[in-house]
């Protein structure tokens, strides 16, 4: 025995120990790897050992290889013997190990329970506490069920140390076992009065992050929590307690008015900014749930955005962006209290720090008007010019198209100034959002009917010079605004002046260097201008003009046709042999250009992304029930198909569970929805305006609205916008001259009534600002009867749905925790019987120093 | 669709990394069940993010659905996720609290502490959180309990004493 030992202890001298590996690590820097693979050899004859302390080392040195990337899974087994090792030296690191690498699929997971409930009723508080700790990171739902009884009883332990560690892990167990929350709820709370400070901390955080879950059913310990809150001195418990009245006052406004004295009393007097914020955050909440009904109201507002922009003018970088972040809050609901801070907001633009740049442009967004819209965006436009990196100018770039399209472009009073911003915005570099231009191009024209004209213009100075856009190499998001400009010039070729040129530029050799869907978009708009510019030479009675467009055509669409682009192939082959059909007509002299036209007959109108799935299913109809019987059980054995959907059908009539129900009807949706994504003809919602050709008699209803024709159609090369911001000007100007000529009109005449309504409290309020285009179609195309309510946003997978737990009601017999009563019994006893998977032969017995601390 | 797989949240903190200037990582604890790979790939993505931001740059970012909070010290960063509503102050002062333990454990602690005995950096972290959540706000108290359960730790914690177990000393 003595040998025994002896030889183990010389066996050790020459292991490595951990500070051995690490340094060895450090000193072969040119074959990591291989030094590396080495040491996990060496630890593998290690663990084949029979003593523990030699186990341990391994299982030490496998911790720290697992934190450096490499796989230690296939020792779990070892790590459990380490952590049933009886000295708590070797313990600790065992549960260490575990803690690191052991998940949920670990299968050897399931032979600690009895090992860890062993520990948990271990005399000595340390063996529980790493237990605890390690239990907190691995725990499954197998263990949390085993064991829940266990550390329920463990959180009236008499020492708060482990008191304390009992609760923070209940947490975990509810979340992994549900069930057990009802047993243990009653004992958790009454550790929120508990003597020791320590565990009321633990007991508030658990009963905040439950309640933060599903605050309703927490509602009746508000007042608890109130007592708390109000004599608690300790910041952290109190940033969780106010977390914590954020999340119920939504439920409970009458919460909300008594929570705004002390909360304001806390903002005016704390010193620790941490709390200061969650203050601030959460009269915000309360103030955004209340929306008015409160005494106080703007002055609470008026006090949160006064603090913030304390915090916001901090030369602290953290505060600045928390000020700033919490400010965006405030703007959702108060947007006046903030607007009056744009000049800071504005300077934060300009701070050196991106983050905080950011956040000062999610504040823009919602800070802009009517009136301010125009100058903003300058601003911004100058920043895209200063912007040194391209993440940072793609935000604003972004951001800028965020801004300006906002509620169906509810702020933009002149669309020919926004379509030039755009085109200058194509001429960033290297830029990834070019189809969110182009997006924004197509949307526009298409939704602005009366912008289409100078939209058209301005399109095809941008095919003419498509060579420059398109001029770096092919990975140039920006040459996505030509399939935008492609497709304009196309569907509303009758507004463009000179479209035989643009049609010369769309079929240049250069075209065939763009993205393959790019040119498909180019060959299907070529055809539709053709078809105009037909059309146009045959009124005019100039039939050979119509000829040379053919030939044109001929003679360039082969390279389209020899494109390595299916699509674009496909597309140019069907056009060409069109055109040389057209050609022979021609040649005949038979007039063409009507039925060239008929082709792209028809209006077109956007439809709501979600339209279709937003069609009510008519009353009476069961899109569940069968339309015929399914085959009987004797018919299902030679046809499989069937006899999976016979078992769905049955399954589905017996459970008559809402839950299952619902469970089976989602995953019906994801499977109808993989079966529309892999159908071809399953006509999808997708974002971009849908393309239908109706062949209704609508066509000359369309309001064309006559544009001011002193803007310069084409301002190509140079920035335009600022041309527009002018003209805008002016129009403004003259629209409240005309307005006050009206409004003194109708002053004389309503003189006695309330004339006076807003024109002369606001002077010059948003609203008066009229805009110049209109966006024709707001609402886009509804289904009749459509359900507004948009119910895909909630998410099925949140793992606290389960926790959504009465915790009112009374227990039942059944609902308590399984209890293992021998066990329980024996360990605290005999610990060194239980059966554990234990290679270490001989237990030691505890030394002195350890009895010594067992005695305490 | 949704951009990113969430990471299913349990815990006010979702995990804490600490890596060196060079992206190297000195210590890993994850209050979230993940599987290896999805850990590996969340901590690749986040040193390269963090180191590559500017030094005077505030110490909160934006990630996946979740905050970052990080903080230098030194060659080390100290970098935290934590959910949507949590309070980015209080995990910095949450960080800063165990950088002191950190310091005051260890005696002005540097990197080559927590590489050398990185399993007890995991030991004092684990008397301050559990679970994510701060378990002890007493300095005091976490630093007597570890003190504590380091006395129950014998000779075998220094390997170099087996000599003198054997008698060769």
């Amino acid at each position: 025995m003595a040998l025994k030992m002896v030889k183990g202890s010389i066996d050790r001298m020459f292991d490595k120990n951990l500070q051995d590996l690490v340094r060895g690590i450090r000193n072969h820097k040119e074959d990591e790897a291989k030094y590396i693979s080495q040491c996990i050899d060496e630890i593998k004859q290690e663990l084949k050992q029979d003593n523990i302390a030699v186990k341990a080392n391994a299982v030490c040195k496998l911790t720290y290889l697992q934190m450096l990337g490499y796989d230690i899974s296939w020792a779990a087994f070892n790590i459990i013997e380490v952590m049933s090792a009886s000295k708590f030296t070797f313990k600790r690191i065992g549960y260490l190990a575990a803690s690191q690498c052991f998940h949920e699929g670990t299968d050897v997971i399931m032979l600690t329970t009895n090992q860890i409930r062993k520990d948990l009723s271990s005399p000595s508080q340390y063996d529980t506490g790493v237990a605890l700790t390690g239990l907190s990171c691995f725990v499954t739902p197998d263990l949390a069920r085993d064991l829940a009884n266990d550390i329920m009883t463990l959180m009236s332990h008499t020492k708060p140390y482990i008191r304390k560690k009992a609760v923070l892990i209940m947490y975990k167990v509810f979340l992994k076992y549900p069930e057990s929350l009802r047993p243990a709820f009653p004992r958790l709370k009454e550790k929120l009065e508990d003597p020791d400070p320590g565990v009321q901390s633990a007991a508030v955080n658990v009963i905040c992050e439950l309640a933060r879950r599903n605050p309703k059913n927490y509602l009746s310990l508000a007042p608890l929590f109130f007592k708390l809150m109000t004599s608690s001195t300790n910041n952290w418990v109190l940033i969780k307690i106010i977390k914590l009245f954020g999340a119920l006052t939504p439920l409970e406004p009458r919460l909300g008015k008594k929570l705004i004295e002390p909360l304001t009393n806390l903002i005016h007097s704390t010193s620790a900014m941490s709390l200061l914020y969650e203050c601030v955050n959460t009269v915000i909440a309360v103030l955004i749930s209340l929306s008015s009904g409160m005494p106080n109201h703007s002055a609470s507002i008026q006090l949160c955005v006064q603090k913030l922009r304390i915090l916001i003018e901090d030369s602290d970088q953290n505060l600045k962006y928390l000020g700033l972040l919490a400010m965006s809050k405030i703007l959702r609901t108060h947007p006046k209290s903030v607007q009056a801070h744009k000049d800071l907001v504005l300077q934060c633009l300009d701070d050196k720090d991106e983050s905080i740049r950011l956040r000062a442009l999610d504040l823009l967004y919602g800070m802009v008007s009517k009136k301010n819209l125009v100058e903003i965006v300058k601003k911004l436009m100058s920043h895209v010019d200063k912007a040194e990196g391209t993440t940072y100018r793609d935000e604003l770039l972004t951001k800028i198209i965020d801004i300006c399209s906002q509620c169906n472009y509810q702020h933009i009073t002149n669309f020919q100034w926004y379509i030039s911003v755009l085109v200058e915005l194509t001429r960033l570099e290297g830029t990834r959002h070019g189809h969110l231009i182009a997006a924004q191009m197509l949307d526009v024209a298409i939704r602005v009917k009366a912008i289409r004209k100078f939209a058209v213009s301005q399109m095809s100075a941008l095919l003419d010079r498509a060579h420059l856009v398109a001029s770096s190499t092919q990975r140039n998001g920006i040459c996505e605004v030509l399939y935008a400009a492609a497709w304009i010039c196309g569907e509303f070729s009758e507004h463009l002046q000179e479209p035989q040129q643009t049609l010369e530029a769309m079929l240049r050799p250069k075209v065939t260097t763009l993205p393959g869907h790019i040119q498909a978009v180019y060959v299907q708009n070529v055809v539709k201008l053709y078809a105009a510019i037909l059309q146009q030479k045959e009124q005019a009675a100039e039939p050979e003009a119509a000829q040379d467009v053919t030939q044109l055509m001929v003679e360039r669409l082969p390279q389209f046709v020899q494109s390595a682009d299916l699509e674009v192939q496909e597309r140019a082959s069907c056009i060409l042999q069109l055109v040389k059909h057209i050609q022979k007509l021609q040649a005949k002299d038979v007039p063409v250009a009507e039925e060239v036209s008929a082709l792209f007959a028809g209006e077109l109108n956007p439809v709501a992304p979600k339209a279709q799935k937003k069609v009510p299913v008519p009353e009476g109809l069961d899109l569940d029930a069968w339309i015929n019987e399914p085959p009987s059980d004797s018919e299902s054995e030679d046809e499989k198909p069937k006899a999976i959907f016979h078992e769905e059908e049955q399954r589905h009539v017996k459970q008559r569970q809402p839950e299952a129900d619902e469970e089976e009807l989602a995953r019906r949706r994801e499977a109808r929805k993989q079966e529309q994504a892999n159908n071809p003809f399953y006509i999808k919602s997708s974002p971009s305006p849908q393309k239908r050709y109706q062949d209704l008699p609508g066509v000359e209803h369309i309001p064309v609205v006559q544009i001011d024709l002193s803007v310069p159609l084409k301002v190509p090369g140079m920035p335009a916008s600022d041309q527009y911001v002018k003209l805008e000007e002016e129009r403004r100007q003259r629209q409240r001259l005309e307005k006050d000529r009206k409004k003194k009109k109708k002053k004389d005449k309503e003189r006695k009534g309330r004339a006076r309504r807003r024109g002369s409290l606001l002077s010059e309020s948003d609203e008066d600002v009229a805009p110049a285009q209109q966006v024709d179609i707001v609402t886009e195309e509804m289904p009749e009867n459509a359900l507004p309510s948009d119910e895909d946003d909630k998410d099925p997978n949140d793992p606290y749905r389960a926790l959504d737990i009465d915790l009112d009601r009374p227990l039942a017999d059944s609902e308590k925790l399984p209890v293992q009563k021998h066990r329980n019994a024996d360990t605290s006893k005999s610990p060194e019987k239980e059966h554990v998977p234990v290679t270490e032969k001989k237990p030691k017995k505890p030394k002195k120093k350890e009895k010594k601390l067992r005695e305490k | 669709g949704r951009a990113q797989p969430r990471p299913r949240p349990a815990a006010a903190m979702q995990f804490m990394l600490l890596f060196s200037r060079q992206g190297k990582l000195r210590l890993q604890k994850w209050y979230v069940p993940l599987s290896d790979k999805e850990k590996k790939k969340i901590t690749r993505e986040l040193v390269q993010t963090v180191l590559a931001r500017k030094p005077k740059m505030c110490s909160f970012l934006e990630w996946r659905d979740l905050k970052i909070v990080y903080k230098r010290y030194a060659s080390l960063y100290f970098c935290c996720a934590i959910e949507d509503q949590d309070n980015e102050l209080i995990t910095l002062e949450i960080i800063h609290r165990y950088v002191e333990l950190l310091d005051k454990y260890f005696g002005s602690v540097c990197e080559l502490d927590i590489i050398f005995n990185f399993e007890k950096a995991y030991f004092i972290l684990d008397e301050f959180l559990l679970g994510g959540e701060v378990q002890e706000t007493s300095k005091k108290n976490v630093l007597k309990a570890i003190e504590q359960a380091d006395l129950l730790q014998e000779e075998a914690e220094t390997p170099r004493s087996v000599l003198e177990e054997i008698g060769l000393t």
